[in-house]
């Protein structure tokens, strides 16, 4: 614990945010004075109580959605689970799953074991990506069958930021009557979402993605759609999920959603600009150096670059050493031996999926930490290439 | 992130010996872009002692710094006591590596091994075995070594170590079979206790192509028949049957008797064979 905040230049804000500060002193008096539990008979917790309560409301605003539609989870990954879950168990005879070649963890590592923990046997359809990462509507419609129980596509992909096209695959599914869910934890914040509008059934969101505390996620759930509870325990969330409030956390996620709706501007536009500056800025001066995912269809904060014959974690030590924080998808990140599932499913070659790497700025970033990273990625691109007995430069 | 000693990352950030030596009197070309590591080595030596070493390296920090580590102990020895250099070694030289590391080091010795021999023009025998895994081009003979080496028991160990099984996985029976044979009963156990597959939907494909080629195909050939691998979704597995299999009243007997429970026994005890014809 050696890095002071303010000497860093944080650029993976697709992995978590830094809390507002608008959002800490929200929280402050629920981790301090408030204490009460917002069950209890007393004022004293009641009070608590409608603060929830107001939270929820303010979810609900950002996501054009009713209050009542919003259920608080402990993250991202609850959430998914929970919606996923409930529709198997709302459709005991649908054993079809749809999804995608490119969901997080959270929806990939659930369907490779479904069978195990469900006790029955099912499909999982995952739809292919093409090399810009965008998806095949065709391939959609065709994997959609009678037996299929949901569909489960997320709104952008965490890796590449490549948005997909939720809104029509969503009415698709409608009109077969099949149930539809969305990971929309990168999306969330990032772009303007009006579930009024859409045939979304189930949206998931983690609070962290967006400048409030780990440890508080929220899970939408259309009025109507079937639902049975992921925790079961007391009457909290109207009985779909039990477990005391983390009251604190929803009120900083609250908060959070309020400003999200505010700086959602900001981030289409300032944070689009300093995104694209950085990415044009590094295609151009770095050689060999490849951008991965659709250039258009994408979040605006989030750029993911290959650089060709280089290894991802060696840059990005590089980078640690000037406190740039970025990700890579490189198989000496994970610990696994193989690059990202995201980048193998696009077809990018070895030679690039190796040394990838994944910038994701906010809305705390400046331009000057964009011309610092500028100014040092490629000399260290160029060090390690020295270094690389397959680069001939 | 990775816990790496302070000299791990001094050697990382400021490498020694980096490039290539014209006309060398031996040179060591491991790994490859593909695995996600590579070494070339060069040495210059004079009376057999190796009066300069330079090395070239893609891949991760760790892989750098063996890499440096490398090229610093060797200058200056005779070759006889530099062929005695082992990975560990090298892993000591820089105060240790994360053992989902180690595999690293072993690249090190592999390449230095690989320059000695060219300077003796030998053969290494590692050469000559079999490959086991080929996403990652490693041998029988390395694994056999690794295992003796470094006291491995498990495959997990032997991933760590030499890469092998960490692709696709279908070479995992192979290594299984190999860590038997060298490590003995000793590891049994711990082999089961692993048993609860984590496979990807490719392994699984893999090994179902595998099986069907190796234990299924033969059987049904001798009969005139054959069988075809149409898709695999989940733990669905459709197949086609071919030639005399194709009029056998039999045929959906053969299907969940014999294919259906030759893959349940070798791939996954939960897939299903349907006839894609059907």
């Amino acid at each position: 614990m050696n890095r002071q905040a303010d000497t860093i230049i944080y650029m993976d804000n697709n992995a978590t945010t830094r809390m507002a500060p608008e959002v800490l002193e929200a929280m402050l008096p629920f981790l301090t004075d408030y204490y009460g539990n917002p069950s209890s008979m007393h004022n004293f917790g009641g009070q608590v109580g409608r603060v929830v309560a107001d939270a929820r409301a303010k979810v609900a605003d950002l996501l054009g959605a009713e209050p009542e539609e919003i259920t608080f989870t402990s993250c991202g990954t609850e959430s998914d689970s929970t919606a996923i879950l409930s529709a198997l168990q709302s459709f005991p005879d649908k054993r079809h799953i749809v999804t995608t070649r490119v969901e997080h963890p959270a929806i990939k590592t659930l369907c490779d074991n479904l069978d195990a923990r469900t006790g029955h046997k099912h499909r999982v359809t995952r739809l292919k990506v093409s090399s810009d990462g965008t998806l095949d509507l065709d391939e959609y419609k065709a994997a959609l069958d009678d037996d299929t129980a949901i569909v489960s596509i997320m709104w952008a992909n965490n890796e590449t930021g490549v948005i997909f096209p939720v809104e029509e695959m969503a009415a698709i599914a409608k009109k077969r009557g099949i149930l539809f869910h969305t990971d929309a934890v990168q999306a969330v914040g990032k772009i303007p979402i009006d579930l009024k509008k859409l045939d979304v059934d189930f949206l998931s969101l983690s609070g962290h993605k967006l400048h409030s505390p780990k440890g508080v996620g929220v899970l939408y759930v259309r009025r109507g759609t079937p639902f049975v509870p992921f925790l079961a325990g007391g009457h909290q969330e109207k009985g779909r999920r039990g477990g005391t409030e983390n009251v604190a956390s929803i009120v900083g996620l609250g908060r959070a959603c309020e400003l999200a709706a505010l700086k959602m501007e900001e981030e289409n536009t300032k944070v689009r600009a300093l995104r694209d500056k950085l990415e044009n800025g590094l295609l151009t001066s770095v050689p060999r150096s490849i951008l991965n995912g659709h250039k258009i269809d994408r979040l605006p904060n989030t750029a993911n670059i290959s650089f060709e014959f280089v290894e991802g974690e060696a840059i990005l030590l590089h980078l640690n050493r000037y406190n740039i924080c970025a990700s890579s998808g490189s198989a000496c990140t994970s610990g696994s031996l193989e690059p990202s599932h995201v980048l193998r499913a696009m077809g990018v070659p070895f030679t690039a999926a190796h040394g990838s790497i994944r910038f994701s700025l906010s809305i705390y970033n400046t331009e000057q930490e964009v011309d610092f990273v500028l100014e040092k990625v490629p000399s260290i691109i160029s060090s390690l290439r020295q270094m690389s007995p397959f680069w001939n430069g | 992130m990775w816990e790496y000693t302070e000299l791990v990352q001094e050697h990382f950030l400021h490498p020694r010996n980096v490039g290539e030596i014209e006309n060398p009197s031996g040179m060591g070309d491991v790994g490859s872009l593909a695995c996600g590591d590579a070494l070339k080595l060069t040495l210059k030596v004079e009376n057999d002692i190796i009066v300069d070493a330079k090395f070239k390296t893609f891949g991760c920090a760790s892989a750098i710094a063996s890499s440096s580590a490398l090229t610093e102990m060797i200058k200056g020895l005779h070759i006889d006591e530099a062929a005695k250099i082992t990975n560990q070694d090298i892993a000591d030289f820089l105060g240790g590596l994360p053992k989902e590391k180690m595999h690293c080091s072993v690249m090190g010795r592999e390449a230095l091994e690989a320059a000695i021999a060219d300077y003796r023009g030998t053969v290494l025998p590692t050469a000559e075995g079999e490959i086991v895994c080929e996403c990652f081009g490693v041998t029988d003979l390395e694994i056999i070594r690794a295992i003796k080496e470094s006291n491995l028991r498990s495959i997990e160990e032997i991933t760590n170590f030499t890469k092998a099984g960490g692709g696709c996985g279908k070479c995992e029976e192979k290594l299984r079979d190999i860590l038997r044979a060298t490590a003995g009963e000793t590891f049994e156990i711990k082999a089961i206790a692993q048993k609860p597959q984590r496979m990807t939907a490719l392994q699984k494909i893999k090994k179902i192509e595998e099986v069907l080629e190796r234990e299924i195909k033969p059987g049904l050939r001798k009969d005139g028949g054959d069988i075809e691998l149409i898709d695999v979704d989940g733990d669905f597995v459709m197949v086609s049957l071919r030639g005399a299999c194709t009029s056998c009243a039999k045929s959906q007997t053969t299907l969940k008797q014999y294919v259906e429970k030759k893959l349940r026994e070798l791939v996954l005890d939960t897939l299903i064979v349907e006839d894609a014809n059907s």
